[in-house]
């Protein structure tokens, strides 16, 4: 019996992995991925070089070093000239607009009758900048009135940070949370990618074998579970190994494009992390980063990854096994692949559910009603738990009974699943020509 | 005389649809068994149940004597009236899938493959795509991959659906060979010339219910309704003889050539018995043919089933 599932499971594997599209796909994939991120990168890049040239005309015995270039400006003297000639330089120099402060007994009626010149509407990010040197510099005026000395003007406006640290003591950091949960989240996302993409090859293939008439020639010689089984399993395997070929391949490529052509990928780790929720802008963010990277190291060194890497195994296994067989039985239910639509929808959609619950409410509370309740039930379970899985077990992260509890019904849903599933798969592969209803499928429950 | 197969009262529903009602069936050992029926009768239910796809409600198969079970597949071979091949894979690699998945070891179904597509003459096929083959040279491989591991029990479901007439032929002789090498054979169709120049037994199935079974000879027999095909050489025209005939005997239909004379008709006779109705009709004339008509299978199939339907 071993020997036949054995069989069926190198035939479907190999059917699968000889497919030209799957060898195509196999290939093309990780030259896609690395192809997406060097343009990401790229683009970004092209975004953040862009810097703005404005020039000044300043008639006014203010405002003289304040405006100094930054990364993203930077500021050309035009002296001696009037504002019509400043203004037509600035035009054919092609710069992005001409700053006018004109002569005024203060620098509070020189700012009150400062303009700036552009082409078009001016982006925000420059007039607030602008608008930020303007303040300090009154600011301090106003101080001055007020007796403030410099020194001490100096001593108010150093910033300030919050102090952030655990119940337990430890220091804390921002974002660390949703740092965890979107690698958690990556677990999730995987898990989902992988049973939508193969789930639908075991579908597909049941459909081949019943529209090529050959299931009835197979299961005289084995149980239509071991063949639904092994196809399941033949199936996965190779999705593992293309799996396994795309993150090599992707890395190698990825590493060699780093090498080459120098590509800066922190970049991106901003972007990326920036991309899960609301957290703040990106530059908070990169400062947070070269300050605390350490701190941050720690914390993600401290993720308890033999954990999180044992239950993405489990529930990985079983989540896929729970769909896969679901798809098994819909390719067995229908004749061809346009029947299946109706069928697939339902689901799909708590596959996406979980994704969505997810990131929205999982990454601000892990811990709260709607995340332990969907990390409990055994179809979002896979996805859900594995973005609370990164805050550890026990005090401050999963309580340890919910772990076990949805594990235990993950493992009843799947034989319960499995079981109506080959019964549905059972009948319906020698069933031909015409679309069943869930009425139907029902009924061929009990025969 | 030993039966391969027996089934005992066996019933299967699926949901209210009733399938099989009270099945009873002797199927001997080395005979070619035409287990016949109109579509929807049964038939495939029967069958799946003896490749154990589906399972009975009620009553019992024996297999050689033992209830049938798990082991008895590898010694069943099973061409179903429904069948195909993975389009996609090679014809080598995929019959000795199948044949390794009937149990048989890689080395030895390679060997009789080797055999069986030499005694085809398919053997340039092996490294061909099904999707490459016609579908007659498709049947082929499906034949063979039949009956490679040498069961005991051959099961051929409208075998020869997809054949062209001389590759029916090749086949067919193929199925009374194996016959002559020891296996039992069922034999499920509808179309009756093939049933009988193969079959020895019958059975007929019918909305779910075997209406008749036995051996087709003896069938035949009890089939026999004294109908009798005369035919007279006259010396002269005799306009009289026809009617004097038609008065002694109930005579169902008669043609007259009267160029040849020769007088043709149809009787029906109250008994087989036959010889004083020749010594009359000696008399008369010179008997230049007569002989009883048996009815043909197709003839008592549907004798059959429209006389079930009759009496319901």
């Amino acid at each position: 019996m071993i020997g036949k599932l054995a069989l069926i499971i190198r035939r479907e594997y190999l059917a699968k992995v000889r497919n030209r599209s799957f060898i195509v796909m196999t290939i093309l994939s990780p030259l896609l991925i690395v192809g997406m991120i060097v343009l990401i990168v790229y683009l970004t890049k092209i975004n953040d070089n862009e810097k703005r040239v404005i020039s000044v005309l300043n008639e006014s015995a203010f405002f003289y070093d304040e405006f100094s270039s930054s990364e993203t400006l930077s500021y050309v003297r035009f002296d001696g000239l009037t504002l019509q000639q400043a203004q037509d330089s600035t035009n054919s120099l092609g710069y992005y607009g001409l700053l006018y402060l004109p002569q005024m007994d203060n620098a509070e009626e020189v700012a009150q009758a400062a303009y700036l010149y552009t082409k078009d509407n001016p982006n925000t990010q420059v007039t607030q900048k602008l608008e930020a040197v303007f303040q300090k510099k009154l600011r301090q005026g106003r101080m001055e009135k007020l007796g403030v000395s410099a020194e001490q003007f100096s001593e108010i406006e150093k910033p300030f940070e919050i102090n952030l640290a655990t119940f337990e003591g430890e220091k804390s950091i921002k974002g660390i949370n949703e740092i965890k949960a979107f690698i958690g989240g990556g677990f999730g996302y995987a898990i989902m990618m992988f049973i939508i993409i193969y789930g639908g090859f075991v579908m597909r293939s049941v459909i081949e074998e019943k529209t090529s008439r050959i299931i009835e020639v197979i299961i005289s010689s084995v149980k239509p579970f071991q063949l639904m089984l092994g196809k399941i399993i033949g199936t996965s395997l190779a999705g593992i190994t293309q799996f396994v070929i795309w993150i090599v391949s992707a890395s190698l490529l990825l590493f060699l494009v780093v090498l080459f052509l120098g590509l800066d990928l922190s970049v991106l780790s901003g972007e990326a992390a920036m991309a899960p929720g609301p957290m703040g802008s990106a530059a908070d963010f990169n400062s947070i980063v070269n300050d605390d990277m350490l701190l941050y190291t720690r914390e993600i060194l401290n993720i308890p990854w033999a954990l999180l890497i044992g239950s993405f195994l489990i529930y990985f296994i079983l989540g896929y096994l729970i769909y896969s067989s679901i798809y098994a039985a819909i390719g067995a239910a229908v004749d061809n692949e346009t029947d299946t639509q109706q069928f697939i929808f339902p689901i799909i959609l708590p596959l996406m559910l979980a994704i969505y619950v997810g990131f929205f409410s999982v990454f601000s509370n892990p811990h709260g009603p709607i995340a332990v309740g969907f990390s409990l039930f055994p179809l979002t379970s896979p996805i859900v738990m594995l973005m609370r899985l990164p805050g550890g077990i026990g005090e401050g992260g999963v309580p340890l009974w919910q772990l076990i509890l949805s594990i235990a019904l993950l493992i009843v849903t799947f034989l319960g699943i499995v079981t109506l599933a080959a019964k549905i798969y059972r009948v319906g592969i020698l069933m031909y020509g015409k679309r069943p209803t869930y009425k139907e499928l029902f009924k061929w429950l009990r025969y | 005389m030993d039966h391969i197969l027996v089934a005992n009262n066996v019933s299967k529903t699926f949901g209210n649809y009733t399938a099989l009602s009270n099945i009873s069936l002797k199927i001997p050992t080395n005979c070619i068994y035409g287990l016949l029926g109109p579509n929807g009768a049964g038939k495939t239910t029967f069958i799946r149940i003896i490749n154990q796809i589906t399972y009975q409600d009620q009553g019992e198969i024996l297999f050689n004597g033992e209830p049938l079970a798990p082991k008895h597949i590898s010694v069943i071979g099973y061409l179903p009236e429904e069948r195909g091949l993975y389009k996609s894979m090679k014809v080598g690699e995929q019959a000795l899938y199948l044949a390794q998945l009937k149990g048989l070891s890689k080395n030895e179904a390679k060997k009789r493959l080797k055999y069986w597509f030499d005694r085809l003459d398919i053997g340039d096929w092996w490294n061909k795509k099904i999707q490459e083959l016609s579908k007659g040279m498709a049947q082929k491989v499906q034949f063979i991959v039949t009956v490679l591991h040498k069961p005991k029990l051959l099961i051929f479901d409208e075998p020869f659906s997809g054949f062209d007439p001389i590759n029916a032929n090749i086949i067919k002789d193929e199925i009374l060979q194996l016959k002559e090498n020891g296996t039992s054979i069922i034999f499920s169709t509808h179309r009756m010339e093939s049933v009988e120049e193969l079959c020895e037994h019958i059975a007929l199935i019918h909305k779910s219910e075997k209406i008749l079974d036995g051996k087709l000879s003896e069938i035949k027999k009890a089939y026999k309704n004294n109908i009798f095909n005369v035919g007279l050489q006259l010396e002269q025209d005799n306009e009289m003889l026809l009617k004097n005939l038609q008065d002694k005997f109930n005579i169902l239909s008669s043609s007259y050539n009267e160029e040849e004379r020769q007088l043709d008709f149809v009787m029906k006779l109250p008994s087989s018995q036959t010889g004083d109705v020749l010594a009359t009709l000696s008399n008369h004339a010179n008997v230049n043919r007569f002989e009883e008509t048996i009815p043909s299978a197709n003839d008592i199939f549907i004798q059959t089933v429209n006389k079930k339907d009759n009496d319901r």
